[in-house]
């Protein structure tokens, strides 16, 4: 790897005035207006299936029994798992010492922010009754009740809970120096109030520093733990289940491969336009970009690890309920899903064993979406495809998607985008100051 | 570190280097209230500056007992004391299903106690701050290393200060006012 890190021209007013300029100095481009537009209209169709849900119920989805959770549960579990690659980059990767995260890890985590805080929105219109969603905590009510501490979904309502607040810590005391760097550099009165406020008067003074890294490393080293069992737990609502294809011991780790695996995607997708419209080639190099996608390929082989083992696992154990499920994933009503995730999250990963794939940013932008799709389809196979298919034939039955499935759906992508699309807006898109650290270090070493 | 001085001089160094170096002969010299500001964290110069009073592992090590052992607590008390439900004569103390929310809301309090501690511990927020008005420090954020040395240091003398600093050959000197 003899790619560097980042341009050797870059020094740390370079860093500052590159990144804060992209927020301070660079005119709203066109570009940014028409994608935010459009985020908007899919926000706001999201908004409309909201108000219609709470007014109707959940019976505005295709929702029936035997099917009784589909795509909102789908997207619940797809868009959380989009947000572990965003605590693997900045947890993970920062335990590990990894010099390359520090271009990544701001964005990731902004991604990782949305993604879970979007997420979290299904289980709450799944309710029924979503305006009390708040009976999920535990708190001394009138009716004297606790949660069902034993169950699940209690304890999935808790990691998720830790899991966003968590996040929302990590991602905005790392941004606290970078926000002093916009107020001190901020020219017009609102900005320098609205980056002055967010800031909290952050000066660098070094023992606040140091105090500032210790957090940041303690943070990081809960972050990792706290996001492998949030998808451990999110598998849980399934294995605790009795359907043949869901009550298996195989889930909580094929859960975080799969995060894992459409977290990277998703950094990707996020990634190459982001590096192209803001012109980050200095900084975002051909190196970064590389090791995504081999991290991408990792994760990916063991999510195809999983699937062979489930099928072993289902014909070697020889449960006939079990051999049925897989048949019917195999040859089923819903094989074309079965085949189309073949297709995405196997044979299609297979590219980037080539160097020449890895370094075309084009490719990996499709191969992700690819994974982005074949992981959505998966989630929706893992719920449909059990519950269609129970253990006796008079309960099996189709499920349908309505209109409102799919507003829902593409509703929460454009709730997502907009996220993201104020966020490189309005806040940093690189970590100023740990890329001047990072300057630091290589200037060091090559000394 | 007491907050209450807002006097003093303010010095500008090109390299972080050069201000660890100072730091060191001002605290030769006998300088014990010394401040120093940096665009990222700087290895060594906090403890070059004085003894470092790092709480934060405590706090969050304290967090996460609290959330863990309060989690577990509540989830007894609420199925042995408060509401027990006999579900085919199984234990009201459920420990293994207890753990995994225990776990997280571990995770949870000590994440929410050590991000209060950075706060409290470095007094943010504070919004006005004597070293603002300063011009040019702006570039502490940028790349500008600063070294703010305080007019409540016992050594402190307004004319013997400015010359010990101008010694050690900073890019510029500037006063602190309040």
């Amino acid at each position: 790897m003899s790619v560097p890190l980042f341009a050797p021209r870059e020094t740390n007013a370079s860093i500052t005035d590159t990144v804060s300029g992209l927020v301070l100095e660079r005119p709203t481009g066109r570009l940014w207006l028409f994608a935010f537009a459009l985020a908007f209209v899919l926000t706001a169709w999201l908004g409309v299936g909201i108000a219609w849900l709470l007014a109707r119920g959940v019976g505005i989805w295709g929702l029936d029994i035997p099917v009784a959770w589909a795509f909102a549960i789908a997207n619940y579990v797809w868009w959380i798992a989009i947000g572990m690659a965003g605590t693997f980059i900045s947890g993970g990767l920062y335990l590990a010492r990894q010099g390359w995260r520090n271009a990544l890890n701001r964005y990731a985590e902004a991604m990782t922010v949305f993604a879970v805080s979007v997420s979290g929105i299904f289980p709450i219109l799944h309710l029924g009754r979503p305006w009390f969603f708040y009976w999920l905590a535990p708190y001394p009510d009138r009716m004297g009740l606790w949660p069902q501490w034993r169950s699940s979904l209690f304890w999935d309502f808790s990691a998720i809970v830790a899991y966003l607040i968590v996040s929302i810590l990590y991602f905005y005391v790392g941004l606290i120096p970078d926000l002093a760097t916009l107020r001190d550099r901020a020219r017009t009165r609102g900005r320098q109030v609205f980056y002055g406020l967010l800031a909290l008067g952050w000066r660098g003074e070094a023992r606040h520093w140091q105090r500032f890294e210790t957090l940041n490393l303690l943070l990081a080293a809960m972050a990792v733990p706290l996001v492998f069992s949030v998808h451990s737990m999110v598998a849980l609502d399934f294995s605790e289940g009795l359907l043949p294809g869901w009550h298996s011991t195989i889930f909580p780790p094929f859960f975080v491969a799969g995060a894992l695996f459409s977290g990277f995607a998703m950094v990707l997708v996020l990634g190459i336009p982001l590096r192209r419209y803001f012109d980050l080639g200095d900084f975002i190099t051909a190196r970064h970009i590389e090791n995504l996608a081999r991290l991408m390929l990792a994760a990916g082989l063991f999510v195809d690890y999983s699937y062979a083992a489930e099928l072993f696992n289902a014909f070697y154990g020889g449960d006939r309920y079990e051999v049925a499920h897989a048949m019917a994933e195999l040859t089923g009503a819903y094989a074309w899903t079965y085949w189309t995730i073949v297709g995405c999250n196997v044979i299609a990963i297979q590219a980037l064993w080539f160097e020449r794939v890895r370094r075309s940013r084009a490719v990996l932008f499709v191969i992700a979406l690819l994974v982005l799709i074949g992981m959505w389809l998966e989630r929706f196979l893992l719920i449909v495809g059990s519950l269609y298919h129970g253990f006796l034939p008079s309960s099996w039955g189709m499920f349908y998607p309505t209109f409102w499935d799919i507003v829902f759906l593409v509703g929460s992508i454009g709730l997502f985008l907009l996220l993201f699309l104020l966020f490189v807006r309005l806040l940093p898109v690189l970590p100023m100051f740990e890329l001047r650290k990072l300057r630091a270090r290589l200037d060091r070493e090559a000394a | 570190m007491s907050v209450s001085c807002d006097r003093g001089w303010l010095a500008r160094f090109d390299s972080a280097g050069a201000l660890l170096q100072a730091v060191r002969e001002l605290r030769d010299l006998g300088y014990t209230q010394l401040e120093a500001y940096t665009p990222y964290p700087v290895e060594g110069l906090a403890e070059t500056l004085g003894p470092v009073r790092n709480r934060i592992p405590l706090l969050v090590l304290l967090g996460g007992l609290c959330g863990g052992f309060g989690t577990l607590f509540l989830e007894w008390y609420a199925s042995v004391v408060d509401y027990p439900i006999d579900v085919g004569g199984r234990p009201d103390a459920s420990w293994p299903a207890f753990i995994p929310a225990a776990l997280e809301m571990t995770i949870l309090f000590a994440a929410l106690f050590g991000v209060t501690g950075l706060f409290v511990a470095n007094g943010l927020p504070r919004l006005v701050h004597p070293l603002f008005a300063v011009p040019g420090f702006e570039a502490a954020s940028r790349d500008g290393f600063f070294l703010w040395l305080r007019a409540d240091d016992p050594r402190f003398d307004e004319g013997r200060a400015h010359a010990d600093l101008a010694r050690l050959a900073p890019l510029s000197i500037d006063e602190v006012v309040p």
